[in-house]
């Protein structure tokens, strides 16, 4: 579908002479690795600048989240501070806290942190999805339901699966990993590449294995976002069977855990 | 400050999200559907519950916006950003030579500047000769085109290119402040026209877009110029029946072929 893009260079209402400086500055600085300003200097920041102008700020941020997460891609901290926040990056945390609450207030949606060590967010629905819908975030798109399939693949494998065990079990379901799919073009492509760019997907190599073989699990973004019952109910229309018969799994599915969702139990609600 | 946002607008505005654009029937349609959700009690008032939720957008400079479409006269409601803009949408998606044979002077001049709301694709592919910031090949524009129709900025037809509704919806304070010398406004809406019939008096050439026209001439055995009492040579198309229930074009978010209502942003129907 055509989840719409956002611009990336939202509106800029600065003063030609300001807009210039912060394109120098940036050029200067896209080498320079970001440190985390002290809520001090954060302070010190703020009061050298109107209302507006971190205002306008915000709103670029949230056009720059968007317009990632529109095509899924995690958003890394050092991309917010070099393309848009630039010479206000002494003010980032606040900034980011304005960012974060526009989600919640505005668009339902919650700016996570995936990756703590180098700062990568992804953007997730704080709405339930609607009834019979597996995901929020993608109305009526086809790959969704591949995507289930190999999640619910290694959810019933208890975690972690062989690749070859994954394009095995598609071509049983008539999708030929080898072959281009109506729907889903190259398969292949999309498991590995996509799936697993958006996060939905972890694709590691086994260790010490000659020739190479790699393994699914899991990704951050399938821990956040999808719900284990919602994913067992659907597998069982797959195969036709009711799903507290996969006794081990449905305990699981339903008992909250707390270790692998992060803070936002979106999926459990 | 603006009133706080519930689940029931976050669902509506993530939705406006996805699809961009909507006609008023479906908007409808999903205004119950988000209410029936969230369990709360039916809500009519379209208009009003959009104006809260803008008065929250107003600050991201986006906005959902009520416009009719050119093409079957029906009302849109389309998720617009208010930048003052460089296509700011755009910008992301496209080079900068690429944003370059769309924008000023190029595809959208054409655009505006013709009598009939459309540009060829001869005449784009000319002045793709002359880009300013790298030129484009004769493939790599028709790559471009494509990928303008296909993300839906423009509408092609036989070789013709248009503004789509929804960059019209978009666009049209840009249109109106970059081309206030050429761009018309259709004498009975008052909107932006590009896609209209033109009125064939040198000394009048109003403008007219085609659904107004069919609501304005209806059962007129003897149409004339609402300005200057000529006699309007174009054929009068028929007023389109309102589709209020008609579920098969409510699937997409996307403008219908088939045709519905004309109906104005500005006039309300009784
Ligand atoms: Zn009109
Ligand atoms: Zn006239």
């Amino acid at each position: 579908m055509s989840q719409r893009k956002r611009p990336h260079n939202a509106p800029s209402s600065q003063s030609k002479g300001a807009r210039n400086s912060m394109v120098l500055l940036a050029d200067e600085d896209d080498d320079v690795s970001y440190t985390q300003p002290s809520t001090s200097q954060v302070q010190k920041g703020l009061d050298r600048l109107t209302p507006a102008q971190v205002d306008l700020k915000t709103a670029e941020v949230v056009q720059f989240i968007f317009v990632k997460d529109q095509k899924k891609i995690p958003i890394r901290r050092a991309d917010i501070v070099k393309h848009v926040v630039k010479e206000y990056r002494n003010i980032y945390p606040e900034i980011l806290k304005r960012t974060s609450r526009t989600f919640e207030t505005v668009f339902g949606l919650s700016l996570k942190e995936i990756d703590s060590k180098n700062h990568v967010y992804i953007l997730v629905n704080k709405l339930d999805p609607p009834d019979g819908e597996l995901l929020s975030m993608t109305p009526s798109n086809p790959k969704t339901g591949l995507l289930f399939v190999i999640l619910g693949i290694i959810f019933m494998k208890g975690g972690v699966v062989k690749e070859s065990m994954v394009w095995n079990t598609l071509k049983k379901l008539r999708v030929d990993p080898g072959e281009k799919h109506v729907d889903f073009g190259d398969v292949k492509k999309v498991v590995i590449e996509e799936f697993v760019k958006q996060r939905y997907l972890e694709h590691v190599r086994v260790p010490h294995t000659e020739p190479l073989e790699f393994e699914f699990r899991w990704g951050q973004r399938a821990d956040i976002e999808v719900s284990k019952v919602k994913l067992l109910e659907f597998m069982g229309q797959l195969h036709d069977q009711d799903p507290q018969s996969w006794s081990q799994q449905y305990r699981e599915a339903t008992t909250p855990q707390a270790s692998t969702a992060p803070s936002g139990p979106v999926s459990q609600r | 400050m603006a009133r706080p946002l519930g689940e029931v607008h976050k669902r509506f505005l993530q939705t406006m999200m996805a699809k961009g654009i909507i006609d008023g029937d479906k908007a409808k349609a999903l205004l119950r559907h988000c209410c029936e959700t969230h369990g709360a009690p039916i809500n009519d008032h379209l208009d009003e519950f959009i104006e809260v939720i803008n008065a929250q957008l107003q600050p991201m400079f986006m906005q959902i916006r009520k416009g009719m479409s050119e093409e079957d006269g029906l009302q849109y409601y389309a998720l617009v950003n208010m930048a003052e803009t460089d296509v700011t949408r755009m910008s992301s998606d496209y080079a900068d030579n690429e944003l370059e044979l769309f924008r000023k002077k190029k595809t959208m001049d054409l655009i505006v500047d013709s009598d009939t709301g459309t540009a060829s694709s001869t005449d784009i592919l000319n002045c793709a000769d002359s880009l300013q910031t790298k030129k484009l090949k004769k493939k790599e524009t028709e790559h471009v085109l494509n990928r303008l129709v296909q993300d839906e900025w423009l509408k092609e037809k036989q070789g013709e290119y248009s503004l789509s509704t929804r960059c019209i919806m978009e666009m049209e304070p840009y249109i109106r402040r970059f081309y206030q010398d050429q761009v018309k406004l259709c004498h009975i809406c008052h909107n932006v026209v590009l896609q209209c019939q033109m009125c064939e008096n040198p000394t009048c050439g109003i403008k007219i877009h085609v659904p107004c026209v069919a609501r304005y001439f209806k059962g007129r055995t003897d149409p004339r110029c609402p300005a200057c009492e000529d006699f309007w040579p174009h054929e009068i198309p028929e007023v389109n029946r309102p589709s209020s229930q008609s579920q098969s074009a409510a699937k997409e978010g996307r403008a219908p072929k088939s045709q519905s209502t004309a109906q104005t942003s500005k006039t309300r129907r009784s």
